[in-house]
């Protein structure tokens, strides 16, 4: 069998879901080996090698920052790590970083990228959602190895029947593209909230909160939802742009989405319609939401979300 | 902020299908259907940031507006015009239908090496219809410049270009030194208007139309042929159907919470 790479930003002890999945995913495709352009202990080696990764490439001196030009390193690694597997495809994080360094790989390699991906076959037939949602493709490459960024919560990992014994590989790589440089970077705030693209449940907030988000955050956490909003909500400072849902923000496919105060414009909509169950509150009875919500509430939410929260607890207890 | 030499600034523009209407893929090529098209919404804030960097610098900065696709994807170039760039650039062929990012990267980046040294070429932070992203890299990659991408703000000083870039876990702040590729986001400016002012104006500025033999792009490496992905099966999502609506009577969280149970989701 040939063999596929998965790349993966940073290699957490255990391994994170995230990781696995990519790690899933390229099985389909190949015997998988990592390659990191970070550190890799012997600890992750044997992780890796129970998940059924059969080799990891890091470039030699990895993490000591002997590479300042923004991304291109890792283009090069990957590269080469290509050119000596022979590999049949490379699976990749469908993040910001992921797309740029899949989408660098291609032109280095005259090789097709497809993006957003929800499942990968093992003949290599990638399916993803298009158009806001609207229509489902599956798309193939007409030569080459295949380049794929895949979504997160898409493939799900079972550990194989058997672990392998990795060899951890250390390449040489030079970095030889002008590249941008980093500046500073700063780590965020971490919410203890379910990640919004993780979670099962998402508690949305639009215009209609008029400046107070507190009930929706009040229902997420008797639910143990995760935080979303509308780009009014965003735009009006209400809340972080990191939990914008939509064609601009982040997509979403909960088992259940509720929506307070957003009126459903079609830009939000793109972002989160496919979720399996929506409910929607919003005092507008004519606002577009409620033609795609399985349950509509006319009313105002400072009222139903509380109540709801409160019931939810109640019977929890 | 600025430059105190003039900039050159190309804003990539894409004639892509109104997303305020249903949007179709044809169910015998698996192309997307493009009548009812406009300038990508998310183009608007590349012109409008090629804009404030020419406004920002030396005198005699310019701004040239850039597209590929047929015939009418000229009025994405025009409405850029009418935003106040200053002339456009319409690449346009048959053969180049069906283009992946990898081929239309190849003909964008043949007619900006065709357009003149530049110092920034700025784009979207993706298009509206296949929305892969992948294009600015891929121009940075065959441009050999650096890339500083989906930047939610840009500052440009002498020349040395800064943004702001925000991932999940971290937000980064990068540079580079010019030329250089840029990508903005929705979130780096407010995109101008076309006023009376410039619409008028635009109506006097020139587009210039090339072939790919104009670029010296051969039909091979274009369209399907020089795609190095293809589209094998479409299919229609059912559209979602509304359900049940109540009006709250005071006890709509109530039925809410009981509505929630139901899914068995917690």
């Amino acid at each position: 069998m040939a063999f596929s790479l998965v790349y993966l930003d940073s290699i957490s002890s255990p391994l994170s879901g995230a990781s696995l999945e990519l790690i899933a995913a390229g099985r389909r495709l190949g015997d998988p080996v990592v390659v990191s352009a970070q550190p890799v202990s012997d600890e992750s080696v044997a992780e890796l090698g129970a998940a059924g990764v059969s080799g990891v490439v890091v470039p030699e001196n990895a993490g000591t920052e002997a590479h300042t030009n923004f991304l291109t390193f890792e283009t090069q690694l990957l590269a080469i790590a290509l050119s000596e597997t022979e590999a049949s495809g490379v699976v990749l994080p469908n993040s910001l970083n992921g797309k740029e360094i899949a989408a660098r790989l291609g032109v280095k390699l005259n090789a097709g990228v497809v993006t957003d991906a929800v499942d990968i076959a093992e003949d290599g037939t990638v399916t993803k959602s298009v158009l806001a949602g609207a229509y489902t493709t599956q798309a193939r490459v007409t030569e080459g190895p295949l380049i794929v960024t895949l979504k997160a919560n898409s493939v799900e990992y079972t550990a194989p029947a058997a672990a392998e014994e990795p060899d951890l590989l250390e390449i040489p790589v030079e970095d030889p593209a002008p590249g941008a440089r980093v500046v500073e970077v700063r780590e965020k705030a971490v919410s203890g909230r379910p990640d919004l693209t993780a979670a099962r449940i998402v508690v949305s907030g639009g215009r209609g909160v008029d400046g107070d988000f507190t009930p929706v955050e009040d229902l997420a956490d008797a639910l143990g939802a995760a935080v979303g909003a509308s780009r009014a909500a965003v735009d009006a400072g209400w809340i972080n742009h990191d939990l914008q849902v939509g064609q601009t923000g982040k997509t979403v496919a909960p088992q259940l989405y509720i929506a307070a105060g957003i009126s459903g414009a079609i830009q939000h909509k793109a972002g989160m319609q496919t979720s399996r169950v929506i409910v929607a509150v919003n005092d507008d009875p004519d606002s577009p939401i409620f033609e795609i919500a399985d349950l509509g509430i006319v009313g105002d939410l400072k009222n139903v979300l509380p109540q709801a929260a409160a019931e939810l607890r109640k019977r929890n207890d | 902020m600025g430059s105190p030499n003039p900039v050159r600034v190309l804003a990539l523009v894409k004639y892509v299908p109104d997303a305020q209407f249903d949007r179709h893929i044809d169910s015998a090529e698996h192309r997307m259907v493009r009548t009812e098209s406009i300038l990508s919404e998310l183009d608007e804030y590349a012109v409008e940031a090629a804009l404030q960097l020419k406004e920002s610098s030396a005198a005699g900065s310019t701004v040239v507006a850039l597209t590929v696709g047929p015939e009418q994807a000229v009025n994405a170039v025009k409405k850029a015009l009418q935003m106040g760039a200053d002339e456009g650039i319409h690449v346009s062929d048959p053969a180049i239908a069906g283009s992946d990012a990898l081929a239309t990267s190849r003909v964008l980046a043949a007619a900006i090496e065709k357009a003149g040294p530049f110092d920034v070429v700025i784009t979207g932070l993706s298009s509206t219809d296949a929305e892969t992203s992948l294009v600015p890299a891929q121009l940075a990659e065959r441009l050999s410049v650096p890339l500083l991408s989906f930047a939610n703000s840009v500052e440009l000083e002498g020349s040395t270009l800064r943004i702001t870039r925000d991932s999940d876990a971290v937000s980064y702040v990068l540079e580079a030194d010019l030329p250089a590729v840029l990508s903005v986001t929705d979130q780096a400016n407010e995109p101008r208007y076309p006023n009376f002012k410039g619409i008028m104006a635009a109506k006097r500025k020139t587009v210039e139309t090339l072939t790919l033999a104009d670029l010296g792009v051969s039909a091979d490496e274009v369209g399907t042929a020089g795609s190095r992905t293809v589209v094998v099966a479409s299919e229609e999502r059912p559209a979602r159907v509304g359900g049940n609506v109540i009006t709250d009577d005071g006890e709509a969280g109530l039925r809410l919470a009981e509505f929630i149970l139901a899914q068995k989701v917690l």
